[in-house]
């Protein structure tokens, strides 16, 4: 058992500082500032880190991964919290790329994880049906064989990000027969060059154009595009869940936050002083910012199981729960911090609403979505209930 | 970075595990608790024998050359089976002082039988306006020709009915609340005039009131630098602090285990109550406070000896802070789930959760340690000059 940083990791560090020390003034000064980073602006981000070779340090390194110890990888992400670097898409680099390297075929392999690293291709997530949610073993987007493909027809919705990739991977129903879960396969399909796929988006309450509603009308999908078998679709997505669940708790995110509600509060004046003297308000913070320690060390554990090769353990499955929650508290927060800013929408002028404040709103009304998504954290307690708990049904 | 237990650390655990199971049930502490002593000479020195006490102590001076992850791990199991010998204020508390601040003579007379099981420490710090401020002292010790003569009460020591040596916190300069000014003074149990009002305390365990009415303590048992003692106090506190979240641990998970395997077993409607999902969804949550209270224990015990004070005060807090509400909500919804059975004495459940709410209240609770994070200078030091 041992916390202490061994000093190549001191080293390590600093080399990672450096590098975030050298990040362009027009990233940095969101980061500073505005606190919201455009399409443009992320693949901005995931470009600079490609080309230093930080892409993917959840990879392995034979497939381009970093081949970082598990202290690197905290270090990193910690780092990059810190400070407060875009958000890059999960969809590629965590959730189908792993995928593919567990399961895909050595031409999937080959065609699709470069692109992935280099950010030549962004990716979307075909889960969620208007009547497959929670249950989403119901989903009835049909894929029929037609020769060498299959014919999708159907509806995919909250597809994250759809409008700006030009892949997504798709659970398709292709059986009728047995279990809803056993009719179910994994495929991926070519966004911009498959005739009969439409994309939708529409404006959420967080005042952006986050998801998509997905349409395919006859998409022809070759069947050389699934991963795995036919029919194991199933299988595929909870691997995938697994991957997505270590990965959307939002807890490097909340660190970020954390240190925009410290600075919010600092620039919000009190009297004469700040809201950051107030000791209401640093108790709250203060409280919040305990637990997010609490749930950073539950992350390390589940993260050194990883590294060792080990399934996440049972600590793993609390993270996507006890994270989200955490972070929306944060968000809370910096509403409160602002006090009559918080009326303030982003497109309210700067001598209204200062630049610091500006996205806060719609983050806040945003990241509603982070209890819901991923399997909606009531699903998260059933999946603990039934699968760790051995609770009956 | 690497959370995994050692080879050793594994077989002491399992070795505490099946001791606790086989020696000390919980059945051994309900007949202990109606007993005056309330803990048991013989099995504290086989405890001392087995070298759980001496665990996180140096060999030269009869440890084993541990750190306080390994106790915090025996305490842990000891917590399972409510085990009421006095862990805590000997070694986590009175145990640490002696080993950081006394001289070669002092290792020698009070820390090294201890560690041998042969004698029983505490430390006494609290008094009645202190709360949990370690600078509020009261109690004094005057010099008296060379020697020192201490006048004073000391509230709800940890095995003050019992210890053979009392490590006493006491004002030899400044004001009431004067960070400076501060001694600690080794003092053997049986000095004439100094008083012993024995108090049982909610979870069944024993404390003592202890007055000091004139207690003379020679010169060689002042315990490291005079005035200087604070520091060293914080730092023994907040071993105490984790070592309560150790035992605490002990104590969540064992209730926790006993909720899910009771609502496996009890019968409703005709079926498991644990077939109810209003019911699964408390459990889960359950393991969730429960698992966060695993990870900041753990954590706790890692930097409680580290030299970077911040860090060390930042964990401390953040368990503390778990434990008592995290802990909590363990604790009030296993007695919930039980329904009415779980508020009688008979049934065990009620003891962890009055042992948890005692552990909760000592060296900190939920809001002295929210409001001690909120000074660290790291909390808003960046922020500020930023800013």
């Amino acid at each position: 058992m041992n916390m202490t940083l061994a000093p190549e990791h001191v080293a390590f560090r600093e080399e990672v500082r450096e590098f975030l020390a050298a990040m362009p003034p027009g990233l940095a000064k969101k980061a500073r500032d505005a606190y919201y980073f455009d399409a443009d602006e992320t693949m901005e981000w995931h470009r600079l880190l490609y080309e230093k070779g930080w892409i993917a340090p959840n990879w392995p390194e034979e497939h381009g991964g970093t081949g970082w110890d598990v202290t690197r990888r905290f270090t990193f992400a910690e780092e990059l919290a810190r400070a407060n670097t875009p958000e890059l898409s999960p969809f590629g680099l965590i959730m189908v790329g792993p995928l593919l390297i567990e399961f895909g075929t050595d031409e999937q392999k080959k065609r699709f994880l470069p692109k992935i690293l280099s950010g030549e291709d962004i990716w979307c997530q075909g889960y969620s049906e208007p009547n497959a949610g929670s249950d989403l073993a119901a989903l009835q987007l049909r894929a029929d064989k037609d020769g060498d493909d299959y014919l999708l027809n159907g509806q995919k919705t909250w597809t994250t990000n759809a409008q700006y990739a030009n892949w997504i991977f798709v659970l398709a129903r292709t059986s009728t027969e047995g279990r809803k879960q056993e009719g179910i396969s994994f495929l991926l399909a070519d966004l911009l060059n498959t005739d009969g796929i439409e994309v939708k988006p529409f404006l959420t309450t967080g005042g952006t154009m986050a998801f998509s509603e997905t349409w395919f009308k006859d998409a022809r999908v070759p069947q050389a595009n699934r991963v795995g078998p036919e029919n194991g679709g199933w299988t595929m997505a909870k691997a995938l869940l697994g991957h997505e669940r270590t990965a959307i708790g939002g807890i490097s995110e909340s660190f970020g936050w954390l240190l925009h509600v410290k600075r919010i509060a600092a620039k919000t004046p009190v009297g004469k002083g700040n809201l950051l003297d107030d000791a209401v308000f640093r108790a709250r913070i203060a409280e919040v910012e305990m637990r997010l320690r609490a749930v950073t060390m539950a992350q390390n554990r589940t993260l050194a199981d990883a590294q060792l090769g080990r399934a996440p353990g049972p600590e793993s499955s609390i993270l996507k729960l006890v994270g989200t929650e955490t972070y929306q508290e944060i968000t809370e927060l910096a509403m409160d911090a602002m006090g009559h800013d918080a009326i303030g929408w982003k497109d309210a002028p700067a001598e209204v609403l200062p630049a610091h404040e500006k996205w806060i709103a719609a983050r806040f009304n945003y990241l509603r979505a982070c209890t819901i998504y991923g399997g909606s954290n009531e699903i998260q307690r059933n999946v603990i209930a039934k699968h760790i708990l051995g609770l009956p049904s | 970075m690497n959370f995994d237990l050692s080879e050793e650390q594994q077989m002491v655990v399992d070795t505490v595990a099946k001791w606790v199971e086989v020696q000390s049930p919980v059945k051994r502490f309900r007949k202990l608790r109606e007993a005056d002593q309330g803990w048991e000479p013989d099995i504290w020195r086989a405890m001392g024998e087995y070298g759980w006490l001496g665990v996180c102590y140096p060999e030269e001076r009869g440890g084993f050359g541990g750190n306080f992850v390994d106790a915090a791990l025996i305490l842990e199991q000891l917590g399972r089976g409510l085990v009421p010998e006095p862990f805590i204020p000997s070694v986590a508390l009175a145990g640490g002082l002696l080993e950081r601040l006394g001289t070669g003579e002092q290792h020698e007379r009070f820390l090294t039988p201890m560690l041998d099981g042969m004698t029983s420490l505490a430390l006494a710090y609290a008094e009645r306006q202190s709360r949990y401020q370690l600078n509020d002292c009261l109690t004094t010790a005057h010099p008296k020709g060379g020697d020192y003569m201490l006048v004073g009460e000391k509230t709800w020591v940890l095995n003050g009915h019992a210890a053979d040596q009392i490590v006493v916190v006491a004002r030899t300069g400044g004001d009431q609340l004067d960070e400076n000014g501060l001694s600690l003074f080794i003092v053997d149990a049986d000095t004439p005039n100094l008083r012993r009002v024995e108090a049982k305390g909610m979870d069944g365990q024993t404390t003592a009131l202890l007055r000091f009415e004139g207690v003379e303590v020679p010169r060689e048992r002042l315990l490291g630098e005079l005035d200087a003692a604070l520091p060293d106090l914080e730092w023994a506190i907040d071993r105490g602090a984790a070592a309560a979240c150790a035992e605490g641990q002990g104590c969540v998970q064992e209730l926790f285990d006993r909720t899910v395997s009771y609502l496996k077993t009890r019968k409703q409607f005709d079926v498991p109550i644990g077939r109810f999902q209003a019911l699964q969804h408390r459990a889960a949550d359950m393991f969730t406070e429960t698992e966060l209270c695993r990870s900041t224990a753990l954590l706790a015990a890692i930097q409680v000896d580290s030299d970077d004070i911040e860090t060390r005060k930042a964990e401390v807090s953040a368990a503390k802070l778990q434990l008592t509400r995290g802990g909590w909500y363990v604790q009030e919804n296993a007695i919930q789930l039980f329904g009415g059975i779980a508020i009688t004495d008979e049934q065990d459940e009620g003891l962890f959760f009055k042992r948890l709410r005692v552990l909760q209240g000592l060296f900190g609770d939920a809001d002295h340690h929210i409001a001690r994070f909120q000074q660290l200078e790291r909390f808003d030091a960046p922020i500020r000059s930023e800013v």
